[in-house]
């Protein structure tokens, strides 16, 4: 046996690690598959996960909150008031006679408080021109992705009530 | 004898090459609907949730049968 290997052999590394090229072609190919199952698993795994979180969510519950008296604020007027904690900022609108809705008063995009206006009979965040509908808080222009959630009101006798948050 | 290997290991080729492809389109729908799904159930809309999970199911299926489809084929065009 030689002690030296002549230059125009092929590279020690194959020696020793005898790998024959075309077989190292699909065994390549088969492992990069193997990999994108593996992926396509993983994606698989990332919708369990979620349809897990829908069928296990908890249903939140809310306090009963006192918002105001029945006539307090005038037709097309409005209250702030907060519901369900204290640092949720909601608003109150007096639509008719014996007609209130009541939203949260945070933007859903970015977060601003939004406004009603009398004038154009609309909701308004003032920091990007998003325009909510004051009949059920949806989104008519700008752009907010989701309505704002609305707060659920009952008549206490005079009273009016905050018993909950649609859409939040 | 040389030149049938040649064509067994060249159709071998062309199937699992081919394979890869789908493989590939399969996640790039399967990345779309997790996207989705996500985007919607963030949203707060659920009712899509069930259906997206047995797509992902079907796809992921659809994956492994054909990484087994590469395996057996490669292992075929191996055969002496």
């Amino acid at each position: 046996m030689p002690l030296l290997r002549s230059p125009s052999k092929e590279p020690l590394w194959k020696d020793e690690f005898s790998v024959f090229t075309s077989d190292e072609r699909y065994v390549t190919r088969r492992q990069f598959t193997k990999f994108l199952t593996l992926a396509s698993l993983g994606m698989f795994v990332g919708n369990l996960w979620i349809l897990a979180k829908t069928y296990f969510a908890k249903t939140p519950s809310f306090p009963f909150a006192d918002v105001g008296e029945v006539g307090e604020i005038p037709v097309r007027g409005v209250k702030l008031f907060s519901y369900p904690t204290p640092k949720d900022h909601c608003i109150l609108v007096r639509t008719g006679e014996q007609e209130y809705v009541a939203y949260s008063q945070k933007c859903t995009h970015l977060s601003c408080a939004v406004y009603f206006s009398a004038k154009e009979d609309r909701l308004e965040c003032p920091c990007h021109q998003g325009f909510f509908s004051v009949r059920d808080g949806s989104v008519l222009q700008g752009p907010p992705p989701r309505p704002l959630p609305q707060i659920t009101l009952e008549r206490n006798g005079a009273r009016l009530v905050a018993v909950g948050v649609k859409g939040s | 004898m040389a030149n049938l290997e040649r064509s067994k290991q060249r159709r071998g080729l062309v199937a699992i090459h081919g394979a890869m492809a789908f493989v590939i389109i399969l996640l790039i729908f399967q990345i779309w609907l997790l996207s989705a799904t996500l985007e919607t159930f963030l949203a707060g809309h659920t009712g899509a949730v069930l259906q997206a999970a047995i797509f992902s199911g079907l796809v992921f299926l659809g994956c492994l049968a054909l990484d087994l489809f590469v395996t057996r084929v490669d292992q075929e065009s191996r055969k002496p």
